[in-house]
């Protein structure tokens, strides 16, 4: 069975949909920038995690058609993170230049955001048939770095929240999860490499 | 229909002929409660479910017998649904809106004050007899929150000063200790050990009695609402709004520096004084500038002021101390 791609995109652009119907309808609540902000957060990290089940998946189900659908998740996951990026930018700070080094050099919950998102701009920009077939071999190695990416974003997570650490711990098990899941995958991958 | 975040000077809102077209937003809120209310309750009636009204229901109260001050009658007042739906009150859960929709269990009432440590002698009092002991006052403050947002809130309430005098602390009196209720039936938040219950807080002797130091027992004109802090809170509005405790049930004068829950919680970000301090950033995120709540999505930052603002007041509470070490 194949997923037809068209139907993937639609549904990967639903929370767009929503939070602009929400921006629209003036319903974003009583700090709309915080709530942008979360919102496309916790979307580029969901779509990194959905895109790092789509192995095991695959491998457990058997069903070959859904590696077709990967390379859309991980770039819907980079184009949250822009959104998420520009939110802060701005909407937050309003491009203002100066307050926002001053962010990412003093609060290492920013650094570790931005870390994650410049992990992720170099498999966006290879995450094509040329950069394939340029890259070869190590087009593999570097795309192991999706492994770091969501890493990195749990750990901005962890250190943003003020007290209250269930959701990054929600997302840490996941990801461990997933990354456990890999183990013995990993081995067998290297000899038939 | 999308309701706009409208509000508007209390000046205005106090002096001026309201037209139907004019609704103040307390007004508009309280109508689309209603309304609210009504599809919820047609709604649960034809699922043959049962029906209970909660927290927002007792938020009608008005109060009356208030005289008003000038206190920041300059400011843009945050309209009353921000007010009582964005709030932090982990006694009742730790996102925003948590605390409006689960503190309707509260029950606010009989309520009793226990005054005790160094004073002459100690007492309780029921929170409807400490209503009649001192006149109310409604005041104007803005609430800088620790995770650099703002509001400005219409507060009723007396000075703290004067129910101190009231307790008759003894010379051995050093700071005062504030206590929250911690039932884990009436707030569910109590259950998960997200803060060492039950909440506390504390003040120097001299920023108890500052005058600008307020005990609030309402807000728009009407009883304080359950995820406000009711029946009786503490704001002190030049420091971070986790300092303003809420639902106070003890009051405690001690020789010894109270240790807050926040300060138990993590000491390096959460000190025992908390004034609100642009250039002493949290160690994690900047408290240079901060959003006012009700701006919209593109409104700017604004500069967070000193003191939040009342430094010409309290500063010289703090004269000589590092405020960077003292944080
Ligand atoms: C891999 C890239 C990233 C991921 C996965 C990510 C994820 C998240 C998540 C999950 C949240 C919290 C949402 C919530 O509390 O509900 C968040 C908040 C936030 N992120 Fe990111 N983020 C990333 C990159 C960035 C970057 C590059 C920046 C800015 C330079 C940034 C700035 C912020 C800010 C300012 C907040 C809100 C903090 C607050 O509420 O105080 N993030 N992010």
């Amino acid at each position: 069975m194949v997923i037809p791609k068209r139907v993937v995109f639609v549904l990967a652009l639903l929370p767009l949909l929503w939070i602009s119907w929400l921006a629209f309808r003036d319903a974003l609540g009583a700090h709309p920038v915080e709530r942008v902000i979360h919102f496309t957060g916790q979307w580029t990290l969901n779509f990194l995690l959905i895109t790092l089940t789509v192995t095991p998946l695959r491998q457990y189900s058997g069903w070959n058609g859904l590696l077709r659908i990967r390379r859309m998740l991980g770039l819907f996951a980079f184009f949250y993170g822009t959104l998420h990026l520009l939110s802060y930018a701005g909407i937050d700070q309003w491009f203002d230049w100066h307050a926002i080094v001053h962010d990412i050099v003093k609060h290492p919950y920013i650094l570790a955001g931005l870390s994650g998102y410049l992990t992720m701009l170099p498999l966006a920009l290879t995450s094509n048939a040329w950069a394939v077939s340029k890259l070869k071999t190590r087009w593999k190695k570097l795309h192991r770095l999706a492994y770091l990416v969501p890493a990195l974003g749990v750990l901005h997570f962890t250190w943003l929240v003020k007290k209250d650490l269930t959701q990054p711990l929600i997302y840490g098990t996941l990801l461990l999860i997933l990354l456990v899941l890999r183990l013995p995958f990993q081995s067998q991958w290297r000899a038939t490499r | 229909m999308p309701l706009k975040q409208r509000s508007q000077s209390m000046t205005q809102r106090k002096s001026i002929p309201i037209s139907p077209s004019e609704l103040t937003p307390r007004e508009v809120y309280l109508e689309r409660r209603t309304i609210l209310a009504q599809m919820g309750l047609g709604l649960m009636g034809a699922l043959g479910g049962s029906v209970s009204l909660s927290a927002p229901a007792q938020a009608e109260q008005k109060l009356t017998g208030y005289r008003t001050t000038p206190f920041g009658h300059d400011e843009k007042v945050t309209s009353y649904e921000n007010i009582t739906t964005y709030n932090n009150f982990y006694e009742f859960g730790t996102d925003k809106e948590d605390p409006s929709n689960n503190a309707g269990t509260l029950r606010t009432r009989p309520w009793t004050i226990t005054f005790e440590g160094a004073i002459k002698r100690p007492r309780q009092i029921g929170v409807d007899d400490l209503l009649h002991l001192f006149p109310l006052e409604e005041r104007i403050y803005r609430m800088r929150c620790v995770e650099a947002w703002s509001m400005v809130i219409p507060w009723i309430g007396f000075p703290l000063q004067k129910l101190v005098q009231w307790a008759e602390p003894t010379a051995r009196a050093k700071y005062v200790e504030f206590i929250s209720l911690a039932d884990p039936t009436e707030m569910p938040g109590i259950r998960r050990a997200v803060l060492d219950w039950p909440y506390n807080e504390g003040l120097r002797m001299d920023e108890a009695q500052h005058p600008l130091t307020l005990m609030a027992v309402g807000l728009y004109g009407e009883i304080l609402p359950h995820q406000n802090g009711a029946p009786i809170r503490l704001v002190v509005p030049w420091k971070y709004g986790f300092k303003g405790i809420k639902s106070i049930v003890k009051i405690r004068f001690t020789e010894a520096m109270p240790i807050s829950s926040w300060m138990k919680a993590n000491a390096s970000e959460y000190g025992f004084y908390s004034n609100v301090n642009p250039s002493v950033d949290h160690p994690r995120w900047s408290q240079a500038t901060e959003r006012r709540i009700g701006g919209g999505l593109f409104e700017a930052r604004r500069k967070t002021l000193p003191f939040n603002g009342y430094a010409e007041e309290v500063a010289h509470l703090y004269s000589g101390m590092d405020l960077k070490k003292y944080f």
